[in-house]
């Protein structure tokens, strides 16, 4: 069953309109906390709501925000709305029709922190919804709802909008906060984490859209009442992002632990000319690939069930694979985008992503003999646990689970079906 | 003289209210999409008036320009149609819809029709995977995204483009 808490304008007609969002509960939540809670009892109702990171980490929201440093002042939020995955479309949704539920996240998140501003860093391409994000915070600034000694406190709150310019590694949160700061979007090397050296070297929490979107509702409905959905470990709903080879392809807000078949099947109506499924990628193009059998039909999509797919559930983009595409084509593609997005900090992501997209290349195109395949994985193998930030990890995901779980798509490729098991490297894992 | 803070002196004011008075780094980006309205690239000049508003140096600015994939430090057509082909669109037909595109307008990805109104540039993802095929328009001040796109209707797009270009 559908469960929309974030996706809500799809059941009520103009809720981007601030007086109809403020009809629906809108900004009660904030005016509760500001007026009648300190910032840490805020925290502590998102902690016992069990609310996770929406961008794919899924780490647990509200302690995040209690690592804030108390002695260091200012404080800032940043919400995370570069959403570049491939395969995820989820956050443009929430802001384009929902705007002001995100922003009332933003600031809650803002007064639970104590912090006086917040940065909402949006991809360059987002240039129109910027626009729109800016009409909607200047009209709460009119309204009182945003500015200077709200609700009659000594607490102060202004929100700004930053562009990005085209980098999916500014999605990374402090290639992001480099980005915010004018410099080139490249990922700091953490300790310290940005809860304790953040934007311009102050504490500050980066949280997703669809994060912050969550928090209005647990405030004003509390943490019980938010774990009457999802599962116990993996608390709430998703925006599930479906695309690729599916009937229906679109955003599904549905309980965490919903099936993988339940989404595809039911919602997105199947895959298009009743072929068969071949794979699942449950995380974008930063996944790895899931062969989708039976079991993984029936895997609950939660933080703690991906995983034992050998995948994870990231943000939640499930690209579905039918049985005509062939696998060396899709990392090829994947590959492709990540040498494009490396941003050059780390050698073996920088060096690796060139190397293996001129190795898919060979191998997509069929001119490519079981040696490539093997110094693929090896390639890899090298860029492995190696790099200061995600997307070399990411890089590597369906290149190795490829390799690994679809072997006869790649002999096939180059031609080499009398190669046997026995000559293939120990699978890097 | 500077151009740049001779004509938008009120909107850089603007921009530079958003960050911290000891942060004036943090409106380049803000500025070089500024810049980019003036002439659909950033100029050399450009630069140069951007890093003497923020007190860095040009080399600093240039090397944002040449980081971020939105900025364009050369002319190309008056529009640029920028389409996706990540994943998700292609297993939606991108890239036969690229071709087709490109035939239709009778230039290669990365050239420019002959009456400079058009730049066809392959893409990466732009966060409207259900939606393929799509692609942006970038140009003149604004960015648009067209989706569910034919070969059909995105040759109406260019026809509107055309259309606008001359009424201009």
């Amino acid at each position: 069953m559908s469960q929309n808490l974030l996706l809500r304008h799809r059941e009520i007609a103009d809720l981007h309109k601030l007086e109809v969002y403020r009809q629906h509960e809108g900004f009660q939540a904030f005016f509760k906390a500001v007026t009648n809670m300190q910032p840490d009892e805020v925290i502590e109702v998102v902690k016992a709501s069990g609310l996770r990171g929406r961008g794919g980490a899924g780490f647990p929201t509200g302690m995040k925000w209690a690592f804030v440093d108390k002695k260091i002042w200012p404080h800032y939020v940043v919400a995370n709305a570069d959403e570049s995955e491939p395969g995820t479309f989820k956050d443009r949704e929430i802001m384009e029709n929902n705007p002001f539920q995100f922003i009332e996240g933003v600031a809650i998140a803002s007064y639970a922190v104590t912090a006086n501003a917040a940065y909402i860093y949006l991809r360059g391409e987002f240039w129109q919804l910027a626009h729109q994000l800016d009409q909607c915070i200047s009209e709460l600034y009119s309204a009182g709802l945003l500015g200077d000694n709200l609700f009659g406190t000594d607490y102060s709150l202004r929100i700004y909008t930053h562009l990005g310019a085209g980098a999916y590694i500014c999605g990374e949160e402090t290639a992001m906060l480099e980005s915010i700061e004018g410099k080139l979007g490249q990922p700091r090397l953490r300790p310290p984490f940005p809860p304790s050296f953040g934007l311009f070297g102050k504490p500050t929490v980066v949280n997703n859209v669809e994060t912050l979107s969550n928090v209005p509702l647990i405030v004003a409905r509390g943490a019980e009442w938010y774990r009457t959905f999802g599962t116990e470990k993996s608390p709430g709903t998703k925006v599930f992002c479906l695309s690729g080879r599916v009937n229906r392809p679109g955003n599904y807000e549905l309980p965490l632990g919903t099936t993988f078949r339940e989404l595809i099947y039911e919602h997105g109506g199947g895959i298009p000319d009743n072929r068969q499924i071949k794979a699942i990628m449950a995380a974008g193009a930063s996944s790895a690939l899931i062969v989708a059998n039976e079991e993984a039909l029936d895997t609950p999509m939660d933080y703690e069930s991906v995983p034992k797919l050998g995948a994870a559930l990231g943000s939640a983009s499930v690209i579905v694979i039918d049985e005509t595409v062939s696998i060396p084509w899709l990392i090829n593609k994947t590959v492709h985008f990540f040498k494009h997005e490396s941003c050059g900090k780390c050698t073996p992501c920088r060096e690796g992503t060139f190397w293996m997209m001129h190795l898919t290349d060979r191998i997509a195109g069929g001119a490519a003999s079981w040696e490539d395949v093997e110094l693929l994985r090896d390639v890899a193998g090298q860029i492995k646990g190696k790099c200061l930030c995600a997307l070399g990890e990411f890089s590597i995901e369906a290149v190795l689970s490829g390799i690994e779980r679809f072997q006869g798509d790649f002999k096939s490729k180059v031609g080499a079906e009398e190669t046997t098991d026995e000559t293939l490297p120990a699978a890097v894992s | 003289m500077n151009h740049l803070a001779d004509k938008y002196a009120d909107e850089i004011a603007a921009i530079l209210a958003k960050y911290p008075p000891d942060q004036k780094r943090a409106a380049v980006m803000p500025l070089l999409y500024l810049a980019q309205r003036e002439n659909g690239y950033i100029t050399r000049q450009s630069m140069d008036d951007i890093a003497a508003i923020l007190d860095i140096t040009p080399t600093e600015v240039a090397s944002i320009v040449g980081f971020y994939s939105l900025y364009y430090d050369r002319p190309a057509g008056k529009y640029r149609i920028q389409v996706c082909t990540d994943l998700p669109c292609a297993l939606r037909g991108a890239e036969e819809f690229l071709e087709k595109l490109c035939a239709n307008l009778g230039i290669r990805v990365g050239e420019t029709t002959p009456d400079g109104l058009v730049t066809i540039e392959r893409v990466m993802c732009l966060a409207a995977c259900d939606k393929a095929p799509m692609f942006q328009v970038q140009g003149g001040d604004g960015l648009e995204y067209h989706e569910n796109q034919t070969v059909d209707s995105a040759v109406d797009v260019v026809r509107a483009l055309r259309r606008k270009a001359w009424a201009e």
